[in-house]
């Protein structure tokens, strides 16, 4: 199944504005360290990078690592600009890639 | 075995603590306070907005098999019951609920098995699998607000009756029962932690312990494993009867499904 995730943007803001973005998605951030049933380690799979775009701009980046929780849930700040798209990614082991956009007026 | 340590400090304080102090009744209805009350402000506002609550990320997952064909029938949950947020609502407020199938109360994952081996044609999911628990949540979600309200009649009392006994009747290593924490001492704390009233308003839930979404049993055994008791196996009607006291106990307060605590 594919990664869910849930995206909390204000749909308007006023040009100059402080907005709050949310967003959480589903993954398991298994660390690595942990043995399975057998003893075996089961091995690390976690989103290593979460990177923010606004209309094409980095607005805000993170690493994460294996101590965070699962479903990493990242809550920042940007000013709004310009209407546009709200474009959120997060890349990380055997290939994990998500993307979510959302859209955003500024009058 | 970070996890390990804190519940054997808190079983341990819980000796001490329940010794100390006389049994007293259950608790009355205007006292009666969810877990969410005992929470602090950052868990509670993750609980509140539905972009920041996890158990949701389970709701939109349980959405999804909710409109999938499954089975030799090649039925979904949708074909019969449409459209779940008037289906369901209040439903998961419900249960358990009395099944003459099977001449006793079921909890809602056993509810959901038996349509799926029934009218799908399905075999069953494991209890706390990723997908039961998916549909339970999003079942559950279309009570949120709704008045916990299990039936109390003829065929569940014997039940209630059951699980009630099981509350007051101490067991395990440290010879304790349900009741003499969440009954007698639910406004102290143990090792730091407030001990709540063990309301069951708002299951499945997700638990920050426990990085997922789990249902009530899986409460419960956490619970008889810190008394150092025999925990039931997942889905035992022994479980089923608890959990069928703790509703009736919660009757009336909110449902929150999926709601979050530490």
């Amino acid at each position: 199944m594919t990664a869910r995730a849930l995206i909390n943007v204000p749909p308007k803001a006023k040009r100059g504005e402080i907005i709050g973005i949310k967003s959480l998605i589903s993954h398991e951030m298994e660390t690595g360290f942990r043995p399975d049933a057998t003893g075996q380690p089961i091995p690390r799979n976690i989103i290593k990078e979460f990177v923010c775009t606004y209309n094409g701009v980095e607005v805000f980046r993170a690493e994460f690592f294996p101590a965070m929780s699962a479903n990493p849930f990242v809550s920042f700040t940007t000013v709004a600009n310009e209407s546009g798209t709200i474009t959120m990614t997060w890349t990380g082991d055997n290939g994990f890639f998500a993307t979510e956009s959302v859209a955003i007026t500024v009058e | 075995m970070i996890a390990w340590m804190p519940v054997w400090r808190i079983v341990a304080a819980a000796a001490i603590v329940c010794a100390t102090y006389p049994a007293i009744a259950e608790i009355p209805m205007s006292e009666r306070k969810s877990g969410y009350e005992f929470m602090g402000p950052d868990s509670r506002a993750m609980q509140d907005e539905d972009t920041a609550n996890p158990g949701m990320l389970s709701v939109l997952d349980g959405e999804a098999l909710w409109k999938r064909k499954a089975g030799a029938a090649g039925k979904s949950c949708a074909d019969c019951h449409s459209d779940a947020r008037t289906s369901m609502k209040g439903v998961a407020a419900r249960y358990p609920a009395f099944s003459p199938a099977v001449n006793r109360p079921v909890n809602l994952e056993q509810r959901i098995n038996m349509c799926r081996t029934d009218r799908q044609q399905a075999k069953p999911f494991p209890y706390e699998s990723k997908d039961l628990l998916s549909l339970a949540t999003f079942v559950g979600r279309q009570s949120r607000g709704q008045p916990i309200s299990v039936a109390d009649d003829e065929n569940t009392r014997p039940f209630i009756d059951n699980g009630r006994a099981a509350f007051t009747r101490r067991q395990g290593q440290l010879n304790l029962s349900c009741a003499q924490c969440h009954d007698d001492n639910w406004s102290g704390r143990l090792a730091g932690s407030p001990i709540t009233q063990a309301q069951p308003t708002g299951y499945p839930i997700y638990r920050l312990e426990w990085q997922s979404v789990g249902s009530l049993q899986r409460r419960l055994r956490n619970c008889l494993t810190g008394l150092r008791a025999e925990s039931p196996a997942l889905g035992a009607p022994q479980l089923v009867d608890l959990e069928l006291y703790l509703m009736w106990r919660a009757r009336g307060m909110p449902m929150e499904t999926p709601a979050v605590r530490p």
